[in-house]
């Protein structure tokens, strides 16, 4: 989230769609009636179903799975044509104003550059017009043809409300009543506030869902703005922390990138990172890379991390593919070439698509180490459970170890919410039999294998023997030292690079910001945007002061949020070329001749002039992007395009199949079934009464949703002949599976490209594990292809067939 | 009638323990001590009290954990109640239906408690011990880094990595648990390396 | 400027670990079942409600898991029907229920979901009450709420036929009604009902009963400045009004969530009891229920005169009371 969830309370708009807060986020959600309550504010929710979000919303309407792009860029449209755009913020604020090469342009639906053997664009004219100066080149008045704006206006041409209509399945006079609710926020004094989650990341092209959404909000001036922002509903607890810590392929804690093979040595990486801005003035913090890259490579190897050595830079893995995610680590296993996979706290086999691909690969494991608090059915993979898990056990030769660990009530440390708040919990219930923390079993394995290698020697040992390991109980780090850790702390004396007499932090006190972090090993912090957390006045993160100076919704002495306790990021987007607010109301910073004050830590440097110094200090230009240059390989604009798997064709590209950017491996193609098979669009889900597959352990949230369903209309079960409360058989190109029938009003058949399209709801709760009736889940359906940019799987739109099952199914 | 929640302003940097909690909030009078005989016992009186974090979405609720025993006091403490943390500033003691039935996850039937291993081929779970299981791990993660480290790549540039194990960390572990797995899976060079990020 | 943020209007303070004094008590007791001439306490408490503002709810089902929590049942694991409401009713493990109804509005032709939390009503003047032959088993406090005594109570399930919301139920395993105390213990320790502390919107709201018919004022004109042009508050007349209330947007339309009763009453039969007739008139209510309740009635002691029974079917239609209750 840009924002938080308190600070929901104080918008006047509030989108959901790619969502469903009341559902999956209850006690968030519980702002967005605050804010209704508070100001009036309406809700508009846009979803294939009609969730229990829509049944509190103000403004509801149906679209079909997998066109949220359609949408989105024919709400952009609308705004330019009727001229709810915020002038001034996009005029400074964004790169409307900036010139694109001449070789950028695109056709039916496609960029240009694109080759389809490797099915990727070149990209070398997605990028600015660099002057004589070496900065980009832009026409403030907006006028050049190249500029981001005008190129803009001409590719969301395309997206009238008709052509809208037809493709997203929205009728058209809701649509257009969206669009006015939503062009009324480009005032500078009303915000609108985005919250989606899944509903838009589990697409093929998820990642240019949220990007539409972030152009839209930029337009309307309204990212950094309290009640704003576009606010991803993360899922887990503590996803946000693991992302944070860079628990991912291709990461490194806060933000920073393992190493790719072309990044030959240490000088080659930084210098692809630490960019310099591209326009006067601007502060590009990522010019800090080194400094917190450095500290990182000191948290990890210590002593053994020295300039010689180029900080142990070979001690990373490099990667000779974008990420080893986790669709290309089963992939992989499917082939039979992984040996090892561990599991903590992750249950892949009802969470990771294609359930039966998923059997074969786990099936030609050498050893699976499963450590979880619950016994999960990954754990449980080999075991025969008829139906719902129909395997040969005898033929599968894995190894599986379960190791039983604690959870929450049972450890202390940090989760991150999703407004970036680390907030400290304490233990209080003795952990169940044997189970034993994550912590002490991380380092039982590392400690055993560390002295594998130093007895025996080995393959590369260094950054194994030499991994920074000093807890006073090896065994078993203490929460304050692994916090303290990733923090982060002097080494030697640090010293104010602008007045180097002035001592900054002496040698081994804790950093109390990244600010103070080098690139000269005379610091460490295991994750830089946690600088701050843990400093020499304490644990920050297990403040409880809950009182909110102004009413803002900031609470600043409650936790500690990164970075540097900034509540709302951007928030320089919240004033002025003057710095002052866009809304007296909304005051959150303001600039007062000489600083910025305000409710919020600035999110810029305090004494950065407001026009000179543009608020989007992490991006080169200064500014939020309309136009994505090279982040993303399946375009600078979103563009519309169908599911791998959709009942109509892209009817801007007839020939074009699903996202032509996205990756997808060989035999999973040709598992990809066709409208003529599977006529109906299945979309899965969460419910509120379960979290994830983890509530069905409970008794309490199994008697309040016991038994897998799928949802169909009234009108698609009258024409299959399915009755409320009958089984049913739901089936794709990759399996089958039988669940209850729930018939509703709230799922209605949709109009695209002129036939009716009928939608299957199928939730996600259920498996052959804990308390609640077994069943099914949709990954035994889902195609195995992921996002082009982050591979999260293409979930929410995908083909079925459906038709009545009289009985309990036999294996 | 609104709770100021100001209540527990004073618990900064505060830990676990027994608070005190302000009554009458209710409108009622000063009444004589009686007990009462149809109104059940009320169950959480001499509790130890606890302050966490829901385990469960991002919102993380602050709830509070009422527990017999006090594991500050070296005691063996059995969890009875989880309740909302009325003072955290998100969820202001309310909590969702997995909120509210969090004590439930803590003492499912279904939960692991011990170390277990399944043989190939085995059709039951063999109970094991730690000390049996990370010998076992470690023996074959030794062994397979060794036979499968790629050191160079194929133009000679050191690349260190081990793509025939991966990692799934576990996005309701905390930080801490986090950082300590991302040390270990890190050091060993293994790039298949995941969380729930995207489920 | 505010040092506080505010918060939501409810009552959501942490119960307490420490032992506590009752804030009522017995001495507070205005009616008790089948006793006349109850003493009349000394001092009148407070008249508190619960407010459930059904255009808040979200559904979540918060109540009902925070329900079992607090009371410690056990509604069980069970199947889909179909539907979103589970369990499927109200049983003596699940005192509330979220119940779901799906309406396509004719004025606007758009789809309302209306979701509303069934459960007891706690009326002014209750109907289960008055319906019970068992001394002591149901009694009511002057801050209003009506709470049963199981020790007392025999199975009866004349309060289910009294009941005009069709609330209490029967349990299969101990032959006792159970029904929403409306959380007597919390109250009496100065804390709202768990489903009103747990309601992530808080759409359920507790408190004084004069400060939830405000706090329901303010809510019916946002609705009707949504377009909601009948929404008003449920606090029916024919039971003296009720200590749960509800914020309906369609106030002019009660039956459209779930068959909440539109003018509920109690029976007229039931009204008139006196002695003898009282069970008497439940046997001309003769809902199957109370029938089927006599075979614990007689597999037990109980407090009720076994010839009272006989005599009631007697005087009302002849008939043997084994036969069951069908009229």
């Amino acid at each position: 989230m840009t924002n938080a969830w308190t600070d929901i309370k104080n918008t006047d708009l509030v989108v959901v769609m790619g969502g469903n807060a009341a559902e999956a986020h209850p006690c968030g959600f519980k702002w967005v009636t605050e804010a209704k309550a508070r100001r009036g504010a309406k809700l508009i929710v846009v979803d294939p179903r009609f969730t229990r979000t829509a049944s509190v919303a103000d403004y509801y309407a149906p679209i079909r799975p997998g066109a949220d792009i359609a949408f989105l860029m024919g709400v952009i449209r609308w705004c330019m044509e009727n001229d709810k755009v915020q002038w001034e913020y996009v005029r400074n604020y964004t790169n409307a104003a900036f010139l694109v090469k001449d070789g950028f342009g695109w056709s039916e639906g496609m960029f240009n550059g694109y080759d389809e053997e490797t099915r990727s664009y070149d990209m070398d004219d997605w990028e600015y017009q660099i002057g004589d100066d070496g900065f980009a080149m832009i026409d403030p008045t907006l006028q050049d043809p190249r500029c981001v704006w005008n190129l803009l206006r001409e590719h969301v041409d395309v997206y009238t409300p008709e052509f809208v209509e037809n493709v997203t399945g929205t009728p058209k006079d809701k649509f257009l009543t969206i669009c006015e609710m939503i062009g009324e926020c480009s005032a500078p004094d009303r915000v609108m506030t985005s919250v989606y989650a899944l509903g838009w990341t589990q697409h093929s092209k998820g990642a240019q869902n949220i990007r539409g959404m972030a152009m839209l909000q930029l337009i309307l001036g309204n990212i950094g703005m309290m009640g704003g922002g576009v606010n991803a509903l993360r899922g887990h607890a503590n996803i946000q922390g693991l992302t944070d810590l860079g628990l991912m392929s291709n990461l490194i804690p806060g933000y920073m990138n393992i190493p790719r093979d072309t990044e030959v040595d240490f000088e080659t990486y930084i210098a692809g990172k630490a960019n310099a801005p591209l326009r006067p003035n601007q502060i590009s913090y990522w010019q800090n890379y080194p400094k917190f890259f450095v500290s990182f490579q000191k948290a990890m190897w210590g002593d053994a991390a020295t300039a010689e050595n180029d900080w142990a830079y070979d001690y990373l893995p490099k990667l000779d593919v974008p990420t080893y995610d986790i669709l290309r680590m089963f992939d992989m296993m499917s082939k039979g070439e992984v040996n090892l996979y561990f599991c903590q706290g992750f249950n892949p086999f009802l969470s990771f698509p294609n359930r039966a691909k998923l059997l074969s690969a786990l099936s030609k494991l050498k050893l699976l180490v499963v450590m979880d608090p619950l016994q999960t059915e990954t754990a449980h993979f080999w075991q025969d459970h008829g139906i719902y898990n129909d395997v040969d056990m005898a033929s599968i030769q894995t190894e599986v170890l379960e190791l039983p660990t604690t959870c929450f009530a049972e450890d202390e440390g940090a989760t991150v919410n999703s407004g970036r708040w680390l907030q400290w919990h304490w233990p209080g219930a003795t952990a169940p039999g044997q189970a034993k923390p994550d912590t002490w079993i991380m380092s039982n394995i590392f400690l055993r294998v560390r002295e594998l290698y130093r007895t025996e020697g080995g393959v590369f040992p260094d950054p194994i023997v030499n991994l920074n390991w000093e807890y006073e109980d090896p065994m078993e780090p203490s929460p304050e030292e692994l916090a303290k850790e990733m923090n982060g702390r002097a080494l030697r004396d640090v010293y104010d690079l602008a007045d180097p007499e002035k001592l900054l932090v002496p040698a081994g006190e804790q950093v109390s910001t990244f600010a103070h972090l080098r690139d000269d090993g005379s610091t460490m912090a295991g994750c830089w945007i946690f600088s701050g957390s843990f400093t020499p006045e304490g644990n920050m993160m297990a403040r409880r002061d809950n009182s909110d100076l102004g009413d803002t919704g900031t609470f600043l002495k409650w936790s500690f949020a990164w970075p540097l306790n900034r509540r709302i990021l951007y928030n320089r987007a919240s004033a002025d070329m003057k710095g002052r607010p866009w809304d007296p109301e909304r005051t959150l910073i303001e600039w007062n001749g000489e600083k910025w004050v305000g409710f919020d830590v600035p999110d810029t440097a305090p004494t950065a002039k407001p026009d000179e110094v543009m608020p989007f200090i992490m991006t080169h230009e200064g500014t939020g992007r309309l136009f994505s240059r090279k982040m993303m390989v399946d375009g600078p604009f979103p563009t519309h395009m169908e599911p791998f798997e959709s009942p109509v064709e892209n009817v801007l590209n007839r020939k074009m199949r699903g996202n032509p950017a996205a990756r997808i491996f060989p035999g999973d193609l040709e598992q990809l079934g066709s409208s003529a098979d599977f006529p109906f669009v299945a979309t899965s889900y969460r419910l509120t009464e379960h979290f994830h597959y983890w509530t069905k352990h409970n008794k309490v949230n199994a008697a309040l949703q016991p038994e897998f369903f799928v949802e169909i209309s009234e009108e698609l079960a009258a024409d299959r002949g399915i009755t409320k409360g009958g089984r049913v058989r739901v089936w794709s190109n990759r399996g089958e599976i039988w669940a209850k029938a729930v018939v509703t009003k709230r799922i209605k058949p949709m109009i695209c490209d002129g036939k009716p399209v009928h939608v299957v709801g199928i939730p996600l709760h259920w498996g052959f594990m804990g308390a609640a009736k077994k069943g099914f889940g949709p990954n035994s359906l889902t195609p195995f292809v992921g996002d082009a940019n982050i591979q999260t799987p293409e979930y929410k739109a995908f083909l079925v067939n459906i038709e009545p099952a009289a009985e309990e199914p036999v294996a | 009638m609104n709770m100021d929640l100001s209540r527990r302003s004073f618990l900064r940097l505060a830990g676990a323990g027994v608070a005190a909690t302000s009554l009458g909030a209710m409108g009622f009078g000063k009444a004589e001590a009686a007990e009462a005989a149809h109104v059940r016992a009320f169950k959480l009186a001499t509790m130890t009290e606890t302050r966490n974090i829901c385990t469960y979405c991002s919102v993380a609720c602050g709830i509070i954990l009422y527990s017999k025993g006090d594991l500050k006091a070296g005691e063996t403490a059995e969890l009875v109640h989880v309740e909302g943390d009325a003072d955290h500033p998100t969820n202001r003691g309310t909590l969702c239906p997995k909120g509210s039935a969090l004590k439930d996850f803590v003492k499912s039937e279904t939960r692991a408690t011990k170390p277990r291993y399944r043989a190939p081929g085995g059709g039951e779970w063999q109970d094991i011990t730690w000390d049996e299981a990370f010998d076992k791990i470690a023996r074959a993660i030794k062994d397979d880094r060794d036979a499968n480290m790629i050191e160079r790549n194929e133009i000679g540039t050191p690349v260190n990595r081990w793509t025939t194990a991966g990692f799934l960390a576990a996005s309701g572990s905390t930080n801490e648990a986090a950082w300590t797995t991302y040390k270990v899976v890190r050091s060993m060079g293994m790039v298949g390396f995941d969380n729930q990020a995207r489920v | 400027m505010k040092d506080t943020a505010s918060g939501p209007t409810t009552a959501v303070s942490n119960p307490p670990v420490q032992p506590t004094e009752a804030y009522f008590d017995q001495g507070d007791i205005t009616r008790i079942s089948a006793t006349r001439n109850v003493p009349q306490p000394d001092r009148e408490l407070t008249k508190l409600a619960k407010l459930i503002d059904v255009s808040k709810c979200i559904g979540c089902k918060a109540c009902q898991s925070a329900c079992v929590e607090w009371n410690d049942t056990d509604p069980g694991v069970g199947e889909n029907v179909g539907v979103y409401e589970n369990p499927h009713d109200l049983t003596p493990d699940m005192f509330t229920l979220m119940r779901f109804s799906e309406w396509e509005n004719p004025v606007t032709n758009e789809l309302e979901w209306l979701i509303r939390k069934d459960g007891c009503m706690h009326c002014e003047d209750p109907g289960c009450l008055k319906a019970c032959p068992a001394p002591g088993a149901i009694v009511q406090y002057s801050n209003g709420i009506v709470d049963f005594n199981h020790d007392n109570c025999i199975g009866c399930g004349y309060c289910v036929t009294g009941c005009p919301f069709n609330i209490p139920r029967i349990s299969d395993t101990d032959h006792k009604s159970y029904k929403c105390t409306l959380c007597s213990d919390r109250v009496a320790v100065g804390q709202g009902p768990a489903c009103a502390k747990a309601c992530p919107t808080q759409a359920i709201v507790f408190g004084t009963k004069d400060d939830m018919k405000a706090h329901a004022e303010g809510r019916i004109e946002d609705l009707k400045s949504r377009g909601y042009e009948n929404a008003g508050l449920y606090d029916p007349e024919g039971v003296g009004g009720t200590h749960v209330m509800y914020v309906l947007h369609h106030r002019d339309q009660p039956g459209l969530y779930a068959n909440l009763p539109e003018e509920p009453r109690i029976s007229p039969v039931v009204e008139g009891w006196k002695g003898v007739t009282k069970t008497a008139g439940l046997a001309v209510m003769g809902i199957a229920a109370a029938g089927a309740a006599l075979h614990g009635l007689f597999a037990r002691p109980n407090e009720v005169e076994e010839h009272d029974e006989v005599e009631a079917d007697r005087l009302v239609d002849g008939r043997d009371p084994q036969d069951g209750g069908q009229v």
